[in-house]
């Protein structure tokens, strides 16, 4: 196939998460909703479901979730609980509410509640510890990792084997490899792989059985690979966020010759940077692969006196070539604000220029974000 | 997590302007308590001057580990709190908002940091010696978390964590309570390194002796709202959170608070009340109150005859145990770290207990774990206690986010559903 037709396939299922869920119900799947951050997908894959990543949406308004939320908590977490109160969810068999930030926490509650209130799916909580590395943060892991397995098999009706789970984690591996290796490629050729069909091809990875996932990327990077590294004549920056899939967002930096080096994204790269061991004890392999997550936003840093995530993003800007770095924040996310000074520190000291862009995502005037990067464009051409 | 500016006037002694009335005397158990609180701080700038190592903690850190340690430790939201009671609240907010730190992120924090990067407070009762180390527990709130990275940064000092899991049920499991058993052992062993000494069993005993009775005899003051009229006003209990977090493994502490409630008990026997003003109507006083506002919140309260009788902080820190495990599981209950039922059981607990007639919820815009299932919480007063519920935006130390006339709107809906709630039921007793 063409680089532009699997492109397209990928477009599409980004574009409509809904219709997925569709194709699999009718294929008799079941299908799991998983919220941010780190589920352990495998366990899904492994009972025979399809998880399925719901990170908000680009194009629905904040309505009945009013019902439950103070304005003031992010887009992302309030257009979840809509589209699982306004039907957009309702043929999901179940949903992974984890509970990392301090909006998610009363979110969980608030989908529980509501979810029991209108008689639609049942929940799945997840509670990760933060001191993850020593012995005991890895058993409360695996506890909860075990709560989340054993919810799961009731909504299956079958066992979760340690060969399926084993399995799971393999496929889920490939998959990971191969979105790095994308990730790698798009930068490279970021004359064929513009913003938009970047964020499509990261994002469909949520809405597709990952065996098939990979198949279709496989191809797509062996295609990227095949052809001559561009020559690129615009700039290059790393995106920062939780999430940046806003296609007329990313349009704007199309516009104005700015292509994408490499990401520290929670909904892209942050989520395929660590693998999980393939070793005798799957479970104990996902909470391994859990606690060596790092330089995220979210999760706690035990070296946290130096500044070390601010090191490594600004890192990540040098090695891939990029000129700066563009941080889409979310409004409402604490989170990442509070990393924003000492982010900023880093990139600083290392000369990287960047911006600040504030986003959300009932964002639908682009005009103020259009200007901020047409003027970014002119400081990354400096910087070249 | 809010404890109060214990210098600064409670909002019912508060000098109406423009003519500057002389504070009225306080009771020796009131006093008790507010020295508790100002000994702190003067420890904490002692050992600094010995060249002793001081702690900044969070309110819910387990208090007991650094005081058989004999570690000086202050805490930053009591500190904030303090801040935002003298009106110093929006610059120190502002200070932090310059260095790149989101209007958006809680007030406390944003105080604490622009502190800890050296902006002084004009609150000279609250000034406190840089931090030699942090002690965060993240039960309260995960902001909590990188908020004392941060700090640890600034200062290149070490963080110690104790990390409290959201949890989604009302019991605690035995997971968790090995999860934190596993971390308070680690704490004890990073604060022996950073005291020079190992912990004395005797001593840690004796400090968790002492939390214990502080937090039975704070129960026992909170107790005193359930009479009818009630002998003090709720909003002095926030007054007294500065000593339940400062200073719970003291025995000064428990001292001073039974004394309080023996002041109380004097009260109750005679029919007198320290609320200054006739009780006519009796609500929850749900969330933290705004500290920079807090005359504009008390005023129309005042106006119109409303006792908060209640607030949830209450019996969310009683932490009475009675070994390590049972020390780990009573961590686990924060405010902010329970499920939506355990939460609606507390407040629903002490709603019945304290006999309140309405609830007014604060929807604080710094707080996000606080507010986030609110308004499930009010659907739910309304329904199993069949009272009126009012919010109002507000928040605990920014006052940009407080809007005076909103909430004059709100608390008098809230007085008119009480008033229609109180003649409904007179008209079918009658
Ligand atoms: S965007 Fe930020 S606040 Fe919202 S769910 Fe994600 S981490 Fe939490
Ligand atoms: S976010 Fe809430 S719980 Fe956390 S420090 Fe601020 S006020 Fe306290």
């Amino acid at each position: 196939m063409s680089i532009e037709s699997i492109v397209k396939e990928f477009q599409a299922v980004a574009a409509s998460p809904a219709r997925q869920l569709d194709n699999y119900k009718a294929a008799g799947k079941k299908v799991i909703g998983v919220l941010p951050y780190y589920a352990p997908e495998e366990l899904v894959y492994a009972a025979g479901m399809v998880p399925m990543g719901i990170w908000g949406s680009n194009t629905k308004t904040i309505s009945k979730a009013k019902e439950y939320c103070a304005t003031f908590y992010c887009t992302i977490a309030q257009l979840a609980l809509e589209m699982l109160l306004d039907g957009t969810m309702d043929k999901l068999d179940g949903v992974i509410t984890p509970t990392i930030c301090d909006t998610l926490r009363p979110m969980s509650q608030n989908i529980r509640v509501s979810m029991k209130k209108l008689n639609k799916m049942p929940t799945i909580f997840l509670a990760h510890p933060q001191n993850r590395k020593p012995a005991y943060g890895l058993k409360f892991c695996i506890d909860q990792y075990t709560n989340v397995k054993t919810a799961l098999e009731e909504i299956s009706g079958a066992p979760i084997t340690d060969e399926a789970l084993k399995e799971a984690i393999k496929v889920y591996n490939a998959s990971r490899a191969a979105r790095r290796e994308f990730v790698k490629l798009a930068g490279e050729h970021c004359g064929v792989i513009t913003p938009t069909l970047r964020s499509a091809v990261l994002k469909a990875a949520w809405f597709m059985l990952k065996d098939e996932y990979t198949a279709k990327l496989n191809e797509l990077n062996a295609e990227l690979k095949a052809l001559p590294v561009c020559d690129w004549k615009g700039t290059k920056v790393v995106t920062s966020g939780i999430i940046c899939d806003n296609p007329t967002l990313l349009k704007i930096f199309e516009d104005n010759h700015i292509a994408i080096a490499a990401d520290d994204v929670a909904h892209e790269s942050r989520s395929f940077r660590v693998d999980v061991p393939e070793n005798d004890d799957p479970m104990m392999a996902l909470a391994l692969q859990f606690a060596a997550q790092d330089y995220d936003v979210l999760l706690y840093d035990e070296h946290s006196s130096s500044n070390r995530r601010g090191e490594y993003v600004a890192n990540l800007v040098k090695e891939s070539g990029a000129q700066g770095l563009v941080l889409f924040m979310q409004q409402f996310c604490d989170p990442e604000e509070m990393e924003y000074p000492y982010l900023k520190k880093a990139l600083d000291a290392a000369g990287v220029p960047h911006i600040k862009l504030g986003v959300d995502q009932q964002m639908r005037d682009f005009g103020q974000a259009s200007t901020a990067i047409q003027a970014f464009a002119d400081v990354l051409e400096m910087a070249k | 997590m809010a404890e109060m500016e214990k210098t600064a006037a409670p909002a019912q002694e508060a000098p109406a302007a423009p003519m500057k009335k002389a504070p009225k005397p306080v009771s020796p158990g009131t006093a008790a308590l507010r020295k508790v609180v100002s000994d702190v701080y003067a420890a904490a700038w002692e050992a600094k001057k010995a060249g002793r190592p001081v702690g900044w903690s969070s309110s819910k850190f387990p208090c007991e580990i650094a005081e058989a340690l004999d570690l000086a430790v202050v805490y930053p939201e009591n500190q904030a709190a303090g801040i935002g009671a003298q009106h110093d609240g929006e610059r120190m907010c502002q200070a932090a908002e310059d260095m790149g730190y989101d209007a958006d992120i809680c007030g406390y924090a944003r105080i604490s940091l622009a502190y800890s990067a050296g902006v002084e407070t004009t609150n000279e009762s609250r000034r406190m010696p840089q931090p030699d180390f942090v002690l965060c527990c993240n039960n309260i709130c995960n902001c909590m978390t990188k908020w004392y990275e941060n700090i640890a940064r600034m200062h290149n000092i070490p963080l110690i964590m104790i990390d409290v899991p959201y949890n989604n049920e009302v019991t605690v499991s035995d997971s968790q309570v090995a999860y934190i058993r596993g971390q308070f052992d680690d704490a004890i062993k990073q604060l022996e390194v950073i005291a020079g000494k190992k912990m004395d069993p005797a001593r840690f005993e004796h400090a968790c002796e002492c939390a214990n009775r502080t937090a039975k005899a704070w129960l026992k003051v909170c107790d005193y709202l359930q009479y009818k009229p009630a002998p003090m006003s709720g909003f002095d209990l926030f007054n007294h959170m500065a000593d339940v977090v400062t200073a719970r493994g003291k025995v000064e502490t428990a001292e001073a608070f039974e004394l309080l409630a023996s002041e109380l008990e004097e009260h109750v026997k005679n029919g007198t009340t320290t609320t200054p003003f006739p009780e006519q109507y009796r609500i929850m006083f749900e969330g933290i109150p705004c500290w920079p506002n807090l005359k504009a919140l008390f005023k129309p309260l005042k106006a119109n005859g409303v006792n908060v009788t209640a607030v949830v902080y209450a019996p969310a820190f009683g932490f009475v145990y009675d070994d390590l495990d049972s020390m780990a599981r009573a961590y686990c209950k924060a405010p902010n770290s329970v499920c939506i039922e355990q939460g609606v059981d507390w407040r629903e607990g002490i709603c019945r207990d304290n006999k309140v007639d309405g609830v007014l919820v604060h929807y604080n815009r710094s707080c996000k774990p606080w507010s986030g299932y609110m308004a499930e919480m009010q659907r739910r007063f309304t329904e199993d206690l069949g009272i009126p519920c009012a919010g109002f935006d507000g928040d605990q130390a920014d006052p940009r986010n407080f809007n005076e006339a909103q909430y004059l709107t709100r608390v008098q809906g809230l007085v008119e559903a009480m008033e229609q709630n109180a003649k409904n039921k007179a008209a079918k007793e009658g």
